[in-house]
């Protein structure tokens, strides 16, 4: 059932890519093969190989129970929470506290996962802020 | 003979403080992600090359880091299989069949040292083979015009899937996703934007680094964060390791497994779509077929440790021919280091022989190296790599984490790439999930815009007649394989599997 799905995602995303190569601006000089061929030719290539999903599924893959999907789905707002919030908090804060929720997702206590946190922040922050002159996100304190 | 004055020259290169020190340093950090379960050479390499690519080190330099780092991942991996029977990366699957009895039996010490000096064997003898082939196999690719390249990275994406796919189609799938991720941004011959959605940010097109880190490195992060609580405990580690070192009785009695392992390795490492899992499952099963005549294979036979470490090691040395000599890599973490040349804007490929010599000489050169180094590593001092062992992902995925997010906005400072990346990466544990392969999409990604560059070449030569594509031998052939390549997997590819997939992991592995 999940390669069915993925199919039919498949098929739609190839339908959209096409559309969209065909969508693409011409200029008035263009070689013989123009911007559109090539993209046309993968999204049918995309579209094929969805279309054996649906025809001839794999067995079911091991899915995550639903609390553990939320996990990652939950995680990952984090992630995209801490890109937001770098260049505004700074790369120290920001990065302690989202090292101190992965490490107390994956099983740390609260305080070690505090404690870790703050390590792996410092620590990068040290390593490759200060030793190797990388540029880091900069808050309003510096930092 | 050319190759070795070209190889001295690449000594001198290579034996400067810095490299040297570079090479120091990837060695130790390769066989790191080796030994340590969940991180391997490919999402090693992935976290390193923004970072390498921030620190703005040269092309020299860097490849000598990443590509000790390719090499210390080999050695590493043997270690948390022998201790713990769990590979600490794809290719080291094979060592736990027989390293973990022989750990059990108490001879621990003896499987370390034995796998090390197997391992140095291998990508010895390996990089030997790098030196005469590669030439060679420049030579023919400098026939090579447009269509014959086009046909060449049709080959490429065919044949990725392995021998081992377990389905063709999701390998064309992927492959189709990153090439057409490669098509978004500014076309460079007409100039008029593609798949941009009037997005600013998409006109540059997508960064492939920002994608090989989501892919290989966040997702990884996913994967531990939903399998939280199963993974093994490690604590058995530090009980061991007496003494490490081998009988001579040993390595007389192994000598000949270390040298059939090495030969077959290094040959799955050229072929494409192969790279150091194929090399080691192949040298062990032939190595069992061979010599296995009173079953003590799976009980701790040292041959059937040395028989693995030594095909991995040459495969990972096999496996840079084709990187180096036609811009093509066979397997995922060649994959990433052509990344890596891309992104300091050097094209492999029969030029870079020519254009850039030092690079690739200084660099084979640091291989030779790097290789001592790693034997001495990797026999007195492994106990202090076993102590890395010891750290629960609880702290070491997190600063992973962090540490791909540093070398991602170290590259341009942009909250977008971020974002994109936490994209990738989830993407990539959704198709992890469903079994299918990320390194042709990381492929596709890399070489999708220079495979529609050749063809549109090709065609303006041509004036637009398609049959140009295939009207020399060269081009024909290329395209034969590549039919026999995705097709031959589907045939045979069920006694490769059955055999692979005792062993594998829950979510789908690409080879390494």
């Amino acid at each position: 059932m999940s390669d069915r799905i993925l199919g039919v995602i498949g098929v739609a995303l190839a339908a959209f890519y096409i559309w969209q190569a065909t969508l693409i601006q011409e200029s008035f000089m263009s070689d013989p093969v123009g911007p559109k061929t090539f993209p046309i030719i993968i999204g049918v290539i995309l579209g094929l190989s969805s279309i054996y999903f649906i025809i001839k599924p794999d067995p079911e893959p091991q899915w995550a129970s639903f609390g553990r999907t939320m996990e990652v789905l939950f995680a990952a707002a984090v992630l995209f929470g801490y890109a937001y919030a770098l260049p505004i908090g700074g790369f120290v804060l920001t990065t302690a506290i989202t090292a101190m929720f992965l490490s107390w997702r994956l099983g740390a206590g609260p305080v070690q996962a505090a404690i870790a946190g703050a390590t792996i922040s410092v620590g990068i922050y040290v390593l490759f802020g200060l030793v190797l002159g990388l540029s880091l996100a900069r808050g309003p304190w510096g930092f | 003979m050319d190759a070795l004055s070209s190889l001295a020259d690449g000594f001198a290169v290579a034996l400067t403080f810095q490299n040297l020190l570079l090479a120091l340093l990837g060695c130790f950090l390769g066989t790191i992600f080796g030994a340590l379960p969940g991180l391997g050479p490919s999402n090693g390499v992935a976290i390193l090359i923004p970072l390498a690519f921030t620190l703005g080190l040269p092309a020299t330099p860097a490849l000598i880091l990443l590509t000790s780092v390719y090499y210390g991942a080999m050695y590493g991996g043997r270690i948390s299989s022998i201790l713990l029977n769990i590979p600490g990366d794809e290719p080291a699957l094979m060592t736990t069949l027989d390293g973990y009895p022989m750990a059990q039996q108490g001879k621990a010490g003896e499987a370390l040292a034995l796998s090390g000096i197997a391992s140095f064997v291998g990508s010895f003898f390996a990089t030997w083979g790098l030196v005469f082939l590669a030439p060679q196999l420049v030579k023919v690719a400098l026939l090579f015009g447009p269509a014959e390249y086009f046909a060449l990275f049709t080959l490429a994406f065919a044949t990725l899937g392995g021998i081992a796919s377990r389905n063709q189609a999701k390998a064309a799938f992927s492959a189709a996703l990153g090439v057409g991720i490669a098509m978004i941004g500014v076309d460079a011959q007409t100039g008029v934007p593609r798949f941009a959605f009037g997005e600013v940010h998409l006109y540059d097109g997508i960064d492939f680094l920002v994608a090989i880190v989501g892919l290989f490195a966040v997702s990884e992060v996913f994967i531990f964060l939903e399998h939280r609580g199963e993974e093994a405990h490690a604590e058995g580690a530090s009980k061991l390791v007496n003494r490490v070192t081998a009988p001579l009785s040993m390595l007389r009695k192994t000598a000949g497994t270390m040298g059939r392992s090495t030969v077959l390795g290094f040959l799955a490492g050229v072929l494409p779509g192969a790279g150091a899992s194929l090399g080691s499952f192949i040298a062990y099963s032939v190595e069992k077929r061979v010599s296995d005549r009173k079953g003590t294979f799976g009980k701790g036979d040292p041959r059937g440790v040395a028989a693995p470490e030594a095909g991995n090691n040459a495969a990972a040395g096999g496996a840079l021919v084709p990187m180096l000599a036609l811009g093509v890599p066979g397997s995922g973490t060649t994959a990433v280091l052509l990344a890596m040349l891309l992104a300091l804007n050097i094209t492999p490929g029969p030029l870079l022989f020519q254009s850039n010599p030092d690079v690739v000489w200084g660099l084979i050169a640091a291989l030779f190296i790097g290789n001592i180094i790693l034997l001495i590593m990797n026999i007195p001092l492994v106990s202090l790599f076993v102590r890395v062992l010891l750290v629960p992902p609880k702290y070491l995925m997190p600063a992973v984490a962090m540490i791909a997010f540093v070398g991602v906005y170290g590259i341009s400072g942009s909250t977008f790439d971020l974002v994109v990346m936490v994209l990738f990466g989830l993407s990539g544990w959704l198709l992890r999930k469903l079994d299918v392969p990320l390194v042709p999409v990381i492929l596709g990604v890399l070489l999708g815009g220079q495979m529609e560059v050749n063809l549109r070449r090709e065609l303006t030569i041509s004036n637009g007649d398609w049959s140009a594509l295939v009207d020399s031998w060269l081009s024909i052939t290329l395209w034969g394989l590549a039919i026999v390549g995705f097709i031959l997997p589907i045939i045979v590819g069920s006694f490769f599997r059955t055999n692979v997939g005792k062993g594998r992991s829950r979510e789908s592995d690409d080879p390494d």
